[in-house]
């Protein structure tokens, strides 16, 4: 339909443009004007600066192994969320009875919130009182994750998988449920077997899922893991799990260097911003929808 | 050559049995056609023959082999599927290659197969397409294409023409035929199109809630239907049905006309007459009040009912008869020959 002057579709509009502008465009932009200054510890007064703070973050190298860090943790975090998710959904697609029970139970792991994750997971990887280091230790292998950076970065990234997992699977359990019946019973008579029919006729028909998960889960894991990681590690030991977003929390608000904060943020907007361009141009064209 | 045999299959969900033991044996190059109403099972059976189903008992033979434990690739055979079951991502080339790439055969022989096969099927200029970029009889033909470039032992065909408009239906009829003939391959084809099965399969079998209630050829079937079920589902316009009192030589319709027949049975029958061999005679015992005509150029289709009931009749006139010429009520003869008798409680054929 055409609307008859201006003022109505404005109107209609308002709502979502008021709600982004507010929450989403006055933020970035404040982000990225505070990045041109230092203010002092008390916030009384900045000083400009220009670049000045984007210039002394990439020659801190403590930043530039954060970006390592984050590469690191979000490669894992979707590997590992997205492959154990589609392995669940493989299986659970093929039962018949009682697969409702089944899905439930796999669901309820994404209604936890990150942190409550984070502090299950550190209670059994407790060093001194959790199971699972005990067990570990039965079988001769020394835990401590407050201690060796390595198991910290794998605990990190277990723990924000688990959640994801769930939602993963939801995803992944339609898309497989989307794939017609008759075209696997074909690939069935002529003669592949069930790896083979996975490789060659599902898991393409399954790539328009995959690459939106894909998307999605970069983020998660750039974004929305600081709860786990500030119950778990805290960014340690040495700084080993400080992700982007763990830096912009542990320098602005604890180290009180908001500018040098200010400037990792719109950092850190413009590499996802990036990734996700790079996803959309590259990774898409490979998908059959 | 390649035989398939059933024997005594049976096919249950939980206590529900569904397929209540189908036998038959299917000679090397045989064609044939496995038709009845939707939910009757002819689906079912087909894919236990294929090894989509399990079989809950009997036994199921490929080429004197029992195949009942058999995955489905181990079976040779091929399926077209009634939604074709393309792979959408892949070209028609690929989709009629897939199985051969699966066999580990030379490139060299998988080209010039696939080739052969697109040749044969009109397809030489679309294998690079994608299957969405085809029409709806260019996919069939691809669904065909994929199953003849593996030479299986049988052929299985799953109402693949369904999805198609009437006039492509027509020429993809006589195309599978002349294919199957051509490529001298044992087929089963299942579909709830009499047309169809009359005009493809060299024997039919009729389907009718999990029970077989004829196997034949289809001029078997059609002339000496072994019961109203199979008389009713073959033929268009279905046969009249009209029912009666047997004895002293003829049968005496619910509306007291007296039809003069050989049988030999008493008491209530069933009366079946197709409507194209009911003869017009003036002073002829059957009298059919006309309510509507249809006209087809060919032949002439006349609705109503048989006179002094609400009882549907239908009569087909040979040519061309304009509405004006035919009158509220028409007389027929029913000739001897052309009438079906059956007990009213089973619908068994009662023969003469």
């Amino acid at each position: 339909m055409t609307f008859k002057g201006w003022r109505l579709p404005v109107l209609l509009i308002l709502p979502q443009a008021l709600i982004t502008a507010v929450f989403f465009f006055w933020p970035a932009g404040q982000a990225i004007y505070q990045s041109a200054f230092i203010p002092d510890p008390f916030g009384l007064k900045s000083q400009f600066v220009g670049l000045g703070n984007f210039e002394y973050l990439f020659s801190d190298p403590y930043y530039l192994a954060s970006f390592k860090t984050t590469a690191i943790f979000s490669i894992l975090v979707t590997l590992v969320s997205m492959s154990v998710a589609l392995w669940l959904a493989l299986m659970a697609d093929r039962i018949i009875k009682g697969s409702g029970t089944y899905r439930t139970f796999l669901i309820w792991p994404y209604a936890v919130a990150p942190a409550v994750a984070g502090v299950l997971w550190l209670f059994m990887f407790n060093p001194n009182v959790g199971i699972a280091s005990w067990y570990l230790d039965q079988i001769g292998y020394d835990w401590n994750h407050k201690l060796n950076s390595g198991q910290a970065m794998w605990l990190v990234v277990l723990a924000s998988s688990w959640g994801r997992i769930s939602y993963n699977f939801l995803f992944f359990l339609a898309g497989l449920q989307a794939v017609p019946k008759s075209v696997i019973e074909a690939a069935a008579i002529d003669g592949a077997h069930f790896w083979r029919r996975f490789w060659t006729i599902v898991f393409p028909l399954l790539s328009p899922t995959t690459f939106f998960l894909l998307v999605v889960n970069i983020v998660y894991a750039f974004f929305e893991t600081f709860g786990v990681i500030h119950t778990i590690t805290s960014g340690g030991p040495q700084q080993s799990t400080t992700i982007l977003v763990y830096k912009v929390f542990s320098d602005g608000f604890v180290g009180q260097d908001l500018g040098s904060s200010a400037a990792q943020s719109v950092v850190l907007l413009v590499v996802v911003g990036l990734l996700t361009v790079i996803q959309f141009k590259f990774i898409e064209r490979r998908v059959h929808y | 050559m390649s035989t398939v045999t059933l024997n005594d299959v049976r096919k249950s969900y939980g206590r529900d049995e569904i397929i209540h033991g189908v036998d038959i044996d299917i000679a090397d190059k045989e064609f044939i056609v496995v038709v009845g109403p939707s939910g009757c099972g002819k689906s079912t059976l087909l894919r236990m023959i294929a090894g989509l189903e399990t079989i809950s008992d009997g036994t199921i033979s490929i080429d004197g082999r029992i195949v009942n434990d058999l995955e489905p690739m181990e079976r040779n055979i091929a399926m077209v599927f009634q939604n074709y079951a393309l792979y959408p991502h892949m070209s028609v080339f690929d989709n009629m290659a897939y199985s051969l790439k699966i066999a580990k055969m030379s490139k060299a022989e998988i080209r010039e197969r696939v080739e052969k096969a697109a040749t044969l099927l009109q397809l030489s200029d679309y294998l690079k397409r994608k299957p969405r970029e085809l029409s709806g009889g260019q996919r069939q033909r691809v669904a065909m294409g994929r199953a003849i470039v593996r030479k299986p032992a049988v052929f299985l065909f799953d109402e693949p023409l369904s999805n198609l408009d009437a006039k492509l239906r027509v020429q993809m009829r006589l195309e599978i035929r002349k294919l199957q003939r051509e490529l001298g391959v044992t087929s089963v084809y299942v579909t709830h199109d009499q047309v169809e099965a009359m005009t493809l399969g060299d024997r039919l079998m009729v389907l009718n809630g999990g029970h077989v209630e004829q196997f034949g050829t289809p001029i078997e079937l059609y002339e000496r239907p072994a019961s109203r079920f199979v008389a009713d589902f073959i033929g268009s316009p279905s046969m009249n049905m009209l029912s009666g009192t047997a004895g002293s030589g003829g049968v005496t319709l619910e509306n007291g006309a007296f039809i003069a027949s050989e049988t030999r049975a008493t008491g209530p029958v069933q009366l079946g007459i197709r409507p194209e061999h009911l003869v017009l005679n003036e002073g002829g015992p059957l009298v059919l009040e006309a309510s509507m005509v249809e006209q087809l150029g060919s032949n002439t289709l006349v609705h109503g009912f048989l006179s002094g009931t609400r009882k549907a009749l239908v009569a087909s006139l040979q040519g061309v008869h304009s509405e004006d010429s035919i009158g509220p009520a028409l007389q027929f003869d029913v000739p001897p020959a052309a009438q079906h008798i059956f007990d009213s409680d089973s619908g068994k054929r009662l023969d003469a």
